[in-house]
């Protein structure tokens, strides 16, 4: 720990062995740490996912416990939120952000360090509660009351592993903030940032205004369940819908937390695969913070079936519709960045085009799903989960995917393996839809999420998405294999790795892989 | 992209063609005006939809077609386009107003539960239904099938599909006569429940302590399915709800049985004190109607 404080600004290489990972105040370690966690997390939300297909692919209970499907449900979706997503978007931030910008380091390296390490701590909590009496969480991820006061002891251990999360991420935001006001290049003006800058510094004040929020009604569910308040308990005076308010309050913005940066990504790759400049660049801008605002007013649209007065029902599904309009905004500036443009087609482009359709498909199910009257037919069904696994699986992890091929060999210096990377866009992109395209059907036909067992007239479809999550599965075996061997070796990358990449970001300026320390005397920018 | 397109053309043929008929795969029409006007409201949104998506994804397989460096083109540099910017921001304000006023319409419509002819209050619990009849004073419990439940417990070497109507049948169904406006009162016991019957085009959380509300009037009679859609425990999965709509005379038939067979019962536990003291207020009720 001491060597730190001798830390000064010389450019010299890493400590050695284990405690550079420990110590480290690199934004290129921490970032390295963070996109390794995800992977790891990316596996084992996944494991939980394919025991969960493993159950439905036909009518029946065959292997487990339906309270234990529970389990596996609140968990897929907790350990994919808050330890895949967003810790894969927090490593490109730390990683890239600096790097984009003509900047040195983060502006808190210390805390930097901080808001990583706990995220470790966090996610373990969170697992150990499988291994308790009861297990684990079993109430979905939203932890509505009253059944997630049922759980026994897990409950304490969800609520810390939350505020843990909650604290790791409110640091990792401030540090983005920090860094992007006061550390940019001279001559790199706001409305020079590159979009995966623009789109994390709205995501980090996302972030900072909702986490508190969330940890607050988590730790109105632990009083309600051990010091005896009534918050959320309807005979002590309080309302269960209560929570779903404020817990909504944070979720809506949160899927915007895992989905502006994805746009972020897919704004820089576009350009760079057609040669073109974005279009619309300060439209863009705008349209994501546009996007950010209104994810603050449209919460209640994740509860049209509680029972809300008309004028709320309506309100809440007018302000969501609007939200159709600057993501429409985003899709037509993609579409004419590649409009005219000069396209080749590798793995980042593949990914980057995939999600632009994918996502879009998303949009569409989430915009019919805001017409509060057709929601009380879909609230609840497969419809939603097809709809919001089209938006966080082709959205958020297609979007990581894309960045990490087009950044790994930058990280690395060496060129992946296309052949593999093409292979692996194919089978993931044709099984992810295998997997969740049926669920539209199941969702209208009437079958509701969340149940370990179901009715004879649904089998084809779970058959076919169990088929498509298994595929799915294991083709991120392959993902796996092309960053380790590009980490081992392979072709030189090139400093600008893409062809004409210099125009399109600092970062493409620098040798591949880059020195420890980057920018140490800032960039000039034309 | 190929595979997009295939899947497009799927859904717009599966949910064209077959929308009055298959159940299976796009929501049922239903057996309500409202659940109709859902249904219609849905077909709208989503036809609005795939309408946009051919032409966006038309104009994203004409650019990567033609665009590419392959094809030895020199990239455009332009990268603005104020005009354009201002009708795709336009345009699709205007789609949305055509789709926000036939939604404020029927929204407002299934909220409407004023003059209903009777009420029926459904209580959830884990798990299972209760249905009292406020006006007859008629009061069950609802659950799960002794076939479906046989088949469903974890390494049951039945076949589901020999099930009659495997999760999705009850040993007490709720009766309702058809033509009449039904008050749908909505509550639970425990934890959160939702209450939904496709063919009557919406659900309601059942919510401990506190009431919701929603009805229906149903134009056909005939047996219609749904189940509990939020999640509550355990066996969320296997609390299924199943409504037989009657005929005017076939429900009051419906009725005098089940008052007939309570009153059976209260001679048979004549001492039963709880009995007693709940006949006086439903012979009460009866006499208003
Ligand atoms: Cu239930």
């Amino acid at each position: 720990m001491t060597a730190t404080t001798h830390d000064d600004h010389h450019d010299h290489g890493p400590a050695k062995g284990i405690m550079r990972w420990i110590t480290t105040t690199n934004h290129k370690d921490i970032g390295t740490l963070y996109m390794i966690t995800a992977l790891i997390m990316f596996f084992v939300g996944g494991a939980m996912a394919l025991v969960i297909r493993a159950e439905l692919f036909e009518p029946g209970m065959q292997y487990v416990d339906p309270l234990f499907f529970n389990q596996m449900t609140t968990l897929h979706a907790l350990v994919m939120v808050f330890g895949a997503v967003m810790p894969a978007f927090a490593g490109l931030a730390n990683w890239m952000i600096p790097m984009m910008i003509g900047a040195p380091d983060m502006a808190l390296p210390r805390m930097n360090n901080w808001s990583f390490w706990i995220l470790p701590f966090a996610v373990c909590l969170l697992a150990s509660t499988l291994f308790m009496e009861g297990g684990a969480p079993s109430a979905g991820w939203t932890l509505y009351p009253p059944l997630v006061l049922q759980g026994g002891n897990n409950l304490p251990f969800a609520v810390f592993s939350v505020h843990l999360l909650g604290i790791s991420s409110i640091m990792a935001a401030i540090n983005i903030i920090v860094t992007v006001f006061n550390m940019r290049a001279p001559g790199m003006t706001w409305m020079k940032l590159p979009m995966f800058v623009w789109t994390w510094v709205i995501t980090a004040f996302l972030l900072i205004a909702i986490m508190p929020v969330f940890a607050g009604a988590v730790t109105m569910l632990l009083t309600d369940k051990f010091f005896g308040t009534s918050f959320f308990n309807a005979a002590g005076g309080g309302d269960p819908v209560l929570y779903q308010h404020l817990f909504w309050f944070f979720g809506h913005p949160e899927v915007y937390v895992l989905i502006l940066p994805s746009f972020g990504v897919v704004s820089q790759i576009i350009p760079t695969f057609a040669r073109k400049p974005l279009f619309g660049y300060s439209s863009m801008v705008y349209a994501t913070a546009s996007i950010g605002l209104l994810s603050f007013i449209v919460w209640a649209h994740h509860q049209y079936t509680v029972g809300m007065p008309i004028q709320g029902e309506l309100y809440f599904t007018y302000a969501t519709m609007l939200i159709a309009v600057p993501t429409g905004v985003k899709v037509f500036n993609w579409l004419a960045t590649m409009w005219k443009g000069a396209m080749t087609f590798e793995t980042p482009m593949l990914f980057a085009i995939a999600f632009v359709v994918l996502f879009t498909m998303g949009g569409f199910t989430g915009l019919m799903m805001s017409i509060s009257p057709a929601d009380l037919q879909y609230h609840d069904t497969y419809f939603i989960v097809a709809h919001f696994h089209y938006t966080l699986v082709t959205g958020a992890v297609f979007a990581i995917l894309a960045a990490v091929y087009y950044w790994l060999p930058k990280w690395t210096g060496y060129m992946y393996d296309e052949r593999l990377g093409k292979l692996h866009f194919w089978l993931t992109t044709i099984s992810v839809n295998v997997c969740f395209f049926p669920q539209h059907f199941s969702g209208l036909a009437g079958m509701p999420r969340r149940i370990p067992d179901y009715a004879v007239q649904f089998a084809e479809f779970n058959a076919m998405s169990s088929v498509g999550a298994f595929v799915f599965g294991f083709a991120q075996l392959i993902l796996a294999y092309v960053v380790i061997q590009s980490i081992r070796g392979g072709d030189k990358a090139t400093d600008e790795v893409w062809e004409g990449a210099k125009e399109h970001g600092l970062e493409w300026q620098l040798p591949s892989p880059p020195p420890y320390h980057t920018w140490t005397t800032a960039p000039d920018i034309k | 992209m190929k595979i997009i397109r295939v899947l497009l053309a799927v859904i717009g043929l599966a949910l064209g063609a077959n929308a009055q008929a298959n159940y299976a795969l796009n929501l049922p029409v239903g057996v309500t005006e409202t659940s109709r006007e859902i249904h219609d409201l849905h077909m709208l949104i989503l036809w609005i939809c795939v309408g946009i998506g051919v032409v966006v994804y038309g104009v994203m397989v004409y650019s990567i077609m033609h665009h590419r460096k392959s094809k030895g083109v020199t990239p455009a540099t332009f990268h603005e386009n104020t005009k354009l910017e201002i009708v795709w921001t336009i345009i699709p304000f205007l789609i949305l107003l055509s789709m926000a006023i036939p939604a404020t319409k029927v929204m407002i419509k299934t909220y409407d539960t004023s003059k209903a002819d009777m009420s029926i209050k459904v209580t959830g619990y884990q798990w299972k239904w209760r249905y009292t009849y406020l006006e007859e004073g008629i009061d069950f419990f609802s659950a799960l099938d002794a076939n479906s439940n046989r088949a469903r417990q974890l390494g049951a070497k039945i076949d589901p599909a020999s099930v009659d109507h495997y999760l999705l049948n009850v040993d007490h169904p709720l009766v309702i006569p058809v033509n009449k406006k039904i008050r749908i009162l909505i509550t639970s016991a425990d934890v959160i429940h939702s209450w939904w019957v496709p063919e009557f085009g919406w659900k309601k959380d059942a919510i401990p302590g506190f009431v919701t509300d929603g009805w229906v009037k149903v134009d056909k009679p005939g047996i219609y399915r749904g189940q509990c859609t939020e999640l509550c425990g355990r066996d969320h999965g296997f609390m299924p709800i199943v409504v037989e709509a009657k005929t005017e005379e076939q429900y009051k038939q419906w009725v005098a049985q089940q008052t007939a067979k309570k009153e059976a019962a209260a001679i048979d536990q004549g001492s039963n004190l709880a009995d007693a003291a709940v006949d006086p207020a439903q012979s009460a009720d009866v006499k208003k109607n």
